[in-house]
């Protein structure tokens, strides 16, 4: 086996050494009782060329292949990552390293993930950003619970409904065994979120919308911090395509508290879902409620400049039960490659590059509304609308998927009366042409 | 050192990304627009971030000067204790990143991607075999994410039983995340201390063990490298009282193919396959925490879970007593294929060879540096061996000195101060992926080190000299935190 050094003799000379005579003598401390008693019943061992063929047999049930142009996004959008990435980011001086726990051997990393907080804070707009959660769902269930810290007596937080419904599911989970309670928050008519029901309350920790939110649209970020604090309650902004804060404020700026979110469209595959990562950040009054790692600047002896993992004491090794959470890693090649993706398009290129996510996507809109589907939402989109369509869509749908198309989600399994609703979502990938053809077969 | 493999090289500075740069270069190509440009509510709009405009040329040697500041397992050993720092293969990288692998939607109807279905779904029963467990569900995405999982599993089933308990067991030895973990499901840990054979004492738990406490979080082989002997007993007491027993799997390079969880008396287990199925750690993740349970409490896993009815793999309709969804799809997918890769090249037979030649290299290793460094449970060990700085600290040299010359020296130092049991604990895990040559050098360097403590103890706490910096101070960066360039 190639991965496996030992040779018979090898193994002789370390039995001798160790003073056993073979292996079962070497495991003697298991217990007979708790010994795996048969072989395991496993396919293998495959050499490479056969892991090859079977991998490939699996890769070809894929019916909707590499070749598809899927305009669906709903938390995971299909950007152009260029060649850079992949081959920096496969360098094994990152990929095959751990933790940063000894600062000295592991710089690379940390300055990276230096660099990461520092441009995430930047594109959030807030004060800090961690060096990553696992992805832009537990990100939110983690805020809240951050909110719950932070605002001490109160036992309840708000969600809106507008916010994806798996990352509402996963902040159901985190919640489930506390005596805390969430509660949500409808959607006006508009695809905005419904603050209304804010006022006069006193007893709400935190309350989460997401922008744009799970229909695309653009919360007005403003209007709502306002009405969050007027409630007494910290602000909550996620988002799952980041590459709307090109274009549109960022929740920071506008005042939200804590902002995280999946960061994915920034350099990585969709991969069936994952890795991604969850971005998070927060204002300075809030850093040490803040979970997950975080990595700071520092001297050396010779007082030349360095980074190190910092304000550990928030961690589970030494606060143990009273950690601030129980994560004790970050998404690392994940965040690295998230920052090559900010650092290769820079300012200017993101800016650019939301502009024509922006512009694509207005054209399938205004062409299929042209073609008489019905826009369900009037409010500021980016990169995904929800349009209604005919109940014969599905059928649509299967010659669009014949022609190498992946027209829309149907919203139906997410909302109750949504059974003709569709999520739409374009990024720079997809040329005119294939939307062209969209809209030509919705018209029919 | 003559036979150490660190020499010296040249170190390229590089300054932080802002640091370089000019506002209009770009360093990725944008396509031009095919479409008429669209209006925008201008009032929601914002300048859009501050980032520095760089060219290509600019971030990739930015980059790959930043990557030779690092260390990996591709570089050297990397003894580090608890993390099985053993060899990624490069072909599981591969299979990860094929086009219909990355480019696979999760929000796609099951029919269309039976592929990334079926590997989630081999994947689940595979890992049930190897652990011994009956049902796996892989969306946990990182050790401390399946440890939740199994924690919220634990509340979930007592609740189910009508009672909500409050206290949960555990030992000392048990890894750092785990009180954290069952603190999330509202349960106080009470601390176990490890008898003085290193593992756990079958009196104390039955002392403790009550009708509050919702069970015990064994890490199997433990944080000393020890087995848990007294498992099945503790079990037996923690079962008979209504509980559960939690297996942290971090551990299970060590006993793949030699111990059997459910035997053990284990009720549900987590995995990281970033560790025991060598997936590449990435300095810090993308990790997957799989959690494995007994056929009782498969209703609570997380959902959703991948079946297969002998002709489609579908991802399974609502599952009322689960804990609900941990990520926002199935965890960190590229690292599950990763794990897949693995366990087929590798087969059962040299799974279980792995774990044999992991303990088979803890143990010379152990016998090899025993009376050099101070040997903190003189027993038969399993995958790791926890020495300490006992015998240095007469020459005012500490576990970090030790640690940090053997950096220079060309190695990953092993974890250090942790477990938290032994004072100055310095813990080797070679991992099987190492030579018998490899291990002999490392022992040199070890024993080399030791004698220079005694001889020119200022070497040690000067080190590391051959690093781009010097020993950084952290409680500067503690104390004043820079966190934002």
């Amino acid at each position: 086996m190639r991965y496996l050094p030992h040779t018979e003799s090898d193994i002789q000379t370390m039995f001798d050494t160790i003073g056993v005579k073979d292996f079962d003598e070497l495991f003697e401390t298991v217990p007979e009782s708790c010994r795996y008693d048969k072989k395991m019943d496993l396919p293998g061992p495959k050499t490479e060329w056969s892991l090859n063929t079977y991998m490939s047999e699996i890769r070809s049930m894929m019916e909707v292949t590499p070749d598809h142009t899927v305009l669906i996004g709903a938390g995971r959008y299909q950007h152009h990552i260029p060649t850079t990435i992949p081959s920096i980011m496969g360098r094994s001086e990152f990929l095959t390293a751990y933790t940063p726990y000894q600062p000295e051997m592991a710089q690379g990393t940390l300055q990276g993930l230096f660099e990461y907080q520092t441009l995430t804070a930047r594109l959030l707009g807030v004060d800090v950003a961690n060096a990553s959660m696992y992805d832009g769902a537990s990100g939110l269930a983690e805020a809240l619970l951050m909110g719950i810290r932070i605002g001490r007596k109160k036992k309840r937080v708000a969600v809106s409904t507008a916010i994806h419904p798996h990352f509402r599911d996963v902040v159901s989970t985190y919640f489930l065994p506390t005596d805390y309670e969430v509660v949500e928050l409808p959607f006006l008519e508009d695809g905005r979120t419904d603050l209304s029901s804010l006022a006069g309350e006193d007893d709400i920790a935190a309350v989460a919308l997401q922008s744009p939110n799970f229909f695309g649209v653009i919360e007005d970020m403003d209007a709502a911090v306002t009405a969050i604090h007027n409630a007494g309650a910290l602000c909550v902004a996620c988002f799952s395509e980041p590459m709307s804060f090109g274009l549109f404020k960022s929740p920071g700026s506008c005042g939200a508290d804590i902002v995280c979110g999946e960061g994915q469209s920034f350099g990585m595959p969709i991969s069936f879902g994952g890795p991604g990562l969850g971005m998070f950040g927060c204002r300075e009054k809030f850093v040490r409620s803040m979970p997950g790692r975080l990595v700071g600047e520092t001297k050396d002896l010779d007082g030349k400049r360095g980074f190190v993992l910092t304000l550990s004491t928030r961690e589970q090794h030494i606060r143990r039960e009273k950690a601030t959470s129980n994560i004790c890693s970050n998404q690392g090649i994940c965040t690295l490659t998230a920052s090559m993706y900010m650092a290769s398009l820079g300012g200017t290129g993101l800016r650019k590059m939301a502009r024509l996510n922006y512009d694509k996507t207005e054209y399938l809109k205004k062409g299929l509304q042209e073609a008489g589907a019905k826009l369900c939402f009037s409010a500021q989109t980016f990169n995904e609308f929800v349009v209604e369509l005919s109940d014969d869509f599905n059928l649509v749908q299967k010659t669009l998927m014949e022609k190498g198309i992946v027209a829309g989600l149907n919203l139906g399994r997410f909302y109750s009366g949504f059974g003709n609703r569709y999520l739409f979502c374009v990024t720079e990938t997809v040329p005119k042409e294939v939307l062209d053809i969209v809209i030509s077969e919705v018209k029919k | 050192m003559k036979n150490a493999p660190g020499k010296s090289g040249l170190i390229m500075d590089e300054p932080l990304l802002w640091e370089r740069g000019k506002k209009g270069r770009n360093g990725m190509s944008i396509p031009e627009s095919d479409v008429p440009a669209s209006s925008i509510n201008e009032n929601l709009c914002g300048e859009g971030p501050d980032f520095p405009d760089l060219s290509e040329v600019e971030v990739v040697r930015h980059y790959t000067r930043l990557s030779q500041w690092n260390f990996g397992v591709d570089t050297g050993m990397y003894p580090l204790g608890s993390c099985t720092m053993k060899y990624n293969p490069k072909i599981n990288e591969k299979h990860a990143g094929a086009a219909e692998i990355t480019a696979a939607h999760p929000m796609l109807d099951d029919e269309y991607c039976q592929g990334t279905l079926r590997i989630i779904y081999e994947l689940q029963n595979y890992l049930a075999e190897i652990t011994g467990l009956d049902v796996v569900s892989v969306q946990p995405a990182a050790g401390a994410h399946g440890e939740l999982a199994g924690m919220l599993i634990f509340e979930a089933y007592h609740r189910s039983k009508g009672k909500k308990r409050t206290k949960i067991l555990m030992p000392d030895t048990a890894h750092g995340t785990n009180p954290a973990s069952a603190a999330l499901c509202g349960y106080k840990p009470i601390a176990i201390k490890s008898g003085d054979r290193g593992i756990l004492n079958v009196e104390q738990i039955r002392e403790l063990m009550d009708d509050e406490t919702a069970g015990i979080m064994i890490t199997n082989p433990n944080t000393l490298g020890l087995f848990e002997q007294n498992i099945r007993e503790i079990a037996e007491i923690v079962h008979d009282k209504g509980g559960l027993v939690y297996g942290d799997g971090a551990n299970m390079n060590a006993v793949m193919g030699i111990a059997d969880m459910k035997k053990c008396g284990v009720d549900v287990l987590h995995l990281n396959l970033h560790k025991t199925f060598s997936t590449p750690h990435g300095g810090g993740g993308p990790g997957a925490g799989p959690v494995c349970v007994i056929e009782e409490l498969a209703k609570f896993l997380p959902a959703p879970r991948v079946e297969f009815d002998g002709e489609t793999y579908r991802l399974e309709a609502e599952r009322p007593e689960s804990v609900g969804r941990m990520h926002c799809f199935h965890g960190n997918y590229g690292v599950l294929v990763r794990a897949l890769c693995y366990i087929l090249t590798m087969g059962a037979e040299n799974l279980k060879k792995a774990t044999q030649y992991a303990v088979l290299n803890a143990s010379y290793i152990k016998v090899k540096l025993k009376g050099h460094l101070h040997l903190a449970y003189d027993r038969p060990c399993m995958h790791e061996v926890v020495f300490s700085d006992k015998k240095q600290l007469e020459f005012k040299v500490t576990t970090l000195d030790i640690a940090k010359r053997l950096m220079d020296t060309g190695y990953h130092p092993p974890t250090i101060y942790f477990p938290l049991v032994v004072p100055g604990a310095i813990m080797i895990e070679p991992t099987e992926t190492e030579s018998l040559e490899e291990l002999d050098t490392f022992v040199e360097v070890v024993k080399e080190i030791v004698r220079e403590a005694e001889k020119t103890p200022e070497l040690l706490r000067n080190a590391p000299q051959r690093f781009k910096v010097k020993r950084l101070d952290e409680t500067q960066a503690a104390r004043k935190p820079c966190l934002c360039g």
